[in-house]
């Protein structure tokens, strides 16, 4: 059913930032139909972003992260039902309470979960966290607040190095875990990451490079870990930060091209079907979502981040009640942020889509700085640590496929080190604890990537 | 005529009234080369763009020798760029803002509607009163008096000095400027040495003032002398030559708008995005006379060379019909309404927050008021710099009932 749809029948699995912004979205546009939001958690769409800085820090409550709402999205919420199934061909969504929702138009927005510690057994203990959830956010900040000896935090991603960060802020040892070389590496490539492994020591983090977490101890309650290189961790707390699984599982015999790395769909959203046609009513935002992208050589892009979320939301939403013409391609430029350490650190582009990379404003020395990423001669991404100001200036450089090195001539008094890009040692994902919070799912620039399922 | 005249045009004080016509000049070829050698850059995204251009100095020392302007021995962080103005910017923010002091502006709230009232008050019974005057000049001269810690008392002492600094702040050259741009450079060391006079009184006997807070800060937090004359200059004098532009333009805007005015006096709500339309619609600093290119600019196809005088327009991005729908048109419900009014960028406004907070408690007490008023004179007598432009006076007519 193709064209343009005002009234008719409307369903949103998955209800939280993507969900919630489609659905405002399709309001927006003048959606007059029934809609309705399902979503696996009993609460009301809220953010996840303060779920692992103020929340850990004790400054706002776990359940404080309601999101706003721009206009009232007039939904019928199913919230605290799981979806479990999709009939294309009847056009409904089964629900785990037995009930189908049969829908003219689909939008898939379930984005991941926490990759939890392969050991069932390990990751019962008491003690031994994913940080996901806002409920799984309380707890930890409840046991932080309780004053825990040392608490071992597994892989160094964005999300291990927030939660190490809130450790050391609330005067905790922390000792991190990371099978890579260097914290973030997986996303920033090596010279930030030689970076952000500086910071997280000088902030007394007790970091471990190079080394695999081989088993959780515990007899009933997590008392320590034993690491690859044959040392053990006594701590009280373990959170395993291994990166996120999508929500796919209840897709699988929807016929859609859905797997680990989530649900393809075409510029506009829409999904594909396992053969690689383009459905019509099906579309698909967020987390859970591979996209291709002309800035990376279209590439197919899953990315995690807050603004891919309420940006593709936004363009799904339009396109699912416009007619073909009129409808939209989703072509932001990827954009996140992290606070960790005292440090703001914000990207935009994708640094790994890189084979160099420049510090083109502040230095490593001063702790401020804007790193430049560059593929084949053109600007790809850019990373600003503590100088999130000038991102916008990098954004447009990358949007024009603007030349790599940038040209010298910084108002910073920055001496002409543009001229001396060093490789930006991305690394493959296979090698690191924590996933990939941007996952290049066709090839790197540099070489094949052949995961496609982690070992778990 | 010719656009490489705009800049004379825009100097020229009969056009202080309405610039917009020239600015909408500008915006035709985007960026104009002017006689003198300088370049206006008028269109909304060329000038978003520019504020985030690192190869965009705010150091006047970066122009060609035939540009040179003489800087004060200690800039003030605006004319500097960084890691200078961070070090500096980031010393200033200390006791104003966060991260060292979030709640500093929110908590003046109650203050402001305090003296606002005690202003309102001090009206009662009249019929005629010049909102410059009687209002909204001594509003923002009391709030930031109070906030650095300068005894209000000592007003007409800073205020010449102000008004001298201010009055060099206009785009012509030559001996009469130069004059100017002297006596500014004295009226500037008075004042800092004044500032710095009342700063020294309160070397380890604080009070919860900003002067107290520079003086008192641990070494490594600490301005020197030089630097705290010269941040201690600009916030006094930003801290009140610019809000007094902001309320004057809200009233003369909501005088000539009645639909509007009517419109905010039922519906008080829509204030906040009031003032952000005023600072879109009649921003209080127009342009921005001092950035300087490191390298040549491509801006709008055109290309600016290094070491050139660059003057962007901010007045004149508010109002690009590219950017805004029915840019002419003041709309207090206008929707997406992110003007250029604060600037952007490393240097967007340091007291913004305040300036904001100012606005909404000085244009929200008077508004009831302004049922029955008429403006006496429109166009008002405007004040002498194009830069930082407003009325001189605004004198209105209140019927007598409602006083």
């Amino acid at each position: 059913m193709p064209g343009d749809l005002r009234e008719g029948r409307i369903v949103i699995v998955g209800a939280s930032l993507a969900g919630l912004r489609a659905a405002e979205t399709l309001r927006e546009k003048g959606f007059t139909g029934t809609l309705t939001v399902v979503g696996d958690e009993p609460r009301p769409p809220y953010d996840r972003p303060p779920l692992s800085k103020q929340v850990l820090l004790g400054k706002a409550a776990a359940n404080a992260t309601e999101l706003p709402t721009r206009w009232d999205p007039d939904a019928e919420w199913r919230l605290g039902v799981r979806a479990t199934g999709l009939d294309p061909i009847g056009k409904r969504v089964l629900l785990a309470d037995g009930e189908s929702l049969p829908f003219d138009r689909l939008l898939i927005a379930t984005g991941t979960r926490a990759r939890p510690w392969p050991n069932p057994q390990e990751a019962a203990l008491d003690g031994v966290f994913t940080l996901r959830t806002c409920d799984d956010a309380g707890r930890l900040a409840d046991r932080l607040a309780a004053g825990p000896r040392r608490v071992l935090v597994i892989g160094a991603g964005f999300t291990g190095s927030e939660i190490a960060s809130a450790c050391r802020e609330r005067g905790i040892e922390v000792t991190v875990a990371e099978r890579g070389p260097a914290p973030l590496v997986g996303a920033l490539g090596g010279t930030l990451s030689r970076l952000a492994a500086g910071m997280q020591r000088a902030h007394g983090v007790d970091l471990r490079c190079g080394v695999t977490v081989t088993a959780l101890r515990g007899n009933g309650r997590f008392t320590g870990a034993d690491l690859s290189d044959g040392s053990r961790i006594d701590a009280d707390v373990c959170v395993v930060a291994m990166g996120a699984v999508r929500n796919v599982e209840w897709l699988a015999d929807a016929g859609l091209a859905a797997g680990p790395q989530g649900v393809a769909c075409d510029a506009g959203c829409r999904a594909f079907n396992m053969y690689g046609i383009v459905t019509d009513d099906v579309f698909v935002a967020g987390d859970v979502s591979r996209f291709p992208h002309p800035l990376f050589d279209y590439q197919m892009l899953s990315l995690e981040h807050w603004g891919n979320a309420v940006a593709q939301a936004e363009v799904a939403a339009h396109n699912m009640v416009s007619p073909g013409p009129l409808r939209r391609p989703h072509l932001a430029v990827p954009v996140f942020w992290s606070s960790q350490f005292g440090f703001n650190i914000k990207s935009v582009g994708v640094p790994t889509f890189s084979d160099q990379v420049v510090i083109a404003q502040g230095s490593l020395a001063a702790r401020r700085l804007v790193a430049v990423y560059g593929y084949r001669g053109r600007i790809t991404a850019a990373v600003t640590v503590n100088m999130a100001k000038w991102l916008e200036y990098y954004q447009r450089l990358i949007e024009t496929a603007a030349p790599f090195p940038p040209g010298p001539g910084a108002a910073d008094g920055h001496p002409l080190v543009t001229e001396f890009p060093i490789p930006s040692d991305v690394p493959d994902p296979k090698g690191l604890s924590h996933g990939p919070t941007v996952a290049l799912t066709g090839h790197l620039p540099d070489r094949r990537l052949t995961v496609v399922r982690r070992a778990c | 005529m010719a656009v490489d005249t705009l800049l004379e045009r825009i100097n020229d004080y009969a056009s202080r009234p309405d610039p917009y016509p020239l600015y909408a000049e500008l915006r035709e070829v985007g960026v104009a080369r002017q006689t003198d050698g300088s370049y206006l850059v008028g269109g909304y995204y060329d000038i978003a763009a520019l504020f985030h251009d690192p190869r965009l100095s705010s150091d006047r020392r970066n122009r060609a020798a035939e540009f040179a302007a003489p800087m004060p021995q200690q800039p003030s962080f605006i004319q500097l760029d960084d890691p200078e103005h961070h070090r500096l910017r980031g010393l200033a923010t200390r006791p104003f803002g966060p991260p060292h002091s979030p709640g500093r502006v929110d908590a003046m709230r109650g203050e402001i509607t305090g003296i606002t009232d005690q202003l309102i008050a001090s009206l009662q019974g009249r019929t005629r009163i010049d909102i410059v005057d009687d209002f909204a000049y001594p509003l923002p001269v009391t709030v930031i008096c109070r906030l650095l810690g300068v005894p209000r008392d000592d007003e007409p002492v800073f205020h010449t000095w102000a008004t001298t600094i201010i009055d060099s702040l206009d785009l012509t050259s030559g001996a009469d400027h130069d004059e100017r741009t002297r006596a500014a450079d004295r009226a500037r060391e008075e004042m800092g040495r004044y500032l710095v006079g009342l700063a020294e009184q309160r070397r380890g006997r604080p009070g919860d003032d900003m002067l107290s807070a520079f003086i008192n800060a641990p070494k490594p937090a600490a301005l020197t002398h030089d630097e705290l004359a010269a941040t201690a200059v600009l916030l006094l004098i930003a801290g009140h030559e610019t809000t007094v532009n902001l309320i004057t333009n809200g009233v003369l805007t909501l005088l000539r708008h009645p639909d509007q005015l009517d419109l905010l006096r039922r519906e008080p709500a829509l204030l906040p995005g009031a003032v952000e339309e005023l600072l879109r619609y009649e921003p209080p600093v127009q342009l921005l006379p001092q950035r300087t290119p490191l390298t040549d600019l491509e801006v709008a196809d055109t290309t600016i060379p290094k070491g050139v005088p660059v003057v962007l327009v901010l007045a004149s991005g508010n109002r690009d019909p590219k950017r805004f729908r029915d840019p002419d048109r003041f709309d207090p419900t206008r929707p997406d309404n992110q003007h250029l009014g604060f600037g952007s960028g490393i240097h967007i406004c340091y007291g913004a927050p305040l300036a904001r907070i100012e606005a909404q408690i000085a244009l929200g007490a008077l508004i009831p008021r302004l049922g029955t008023a008429t403006l006496v004179e429109d166009p008002p007598p405007y004040r002498h710099s194009p830069v930082l432009r407003g009325p001189r006076h605004l004198p209105i007519e209140l019927s007598p009932s409602r006083g």
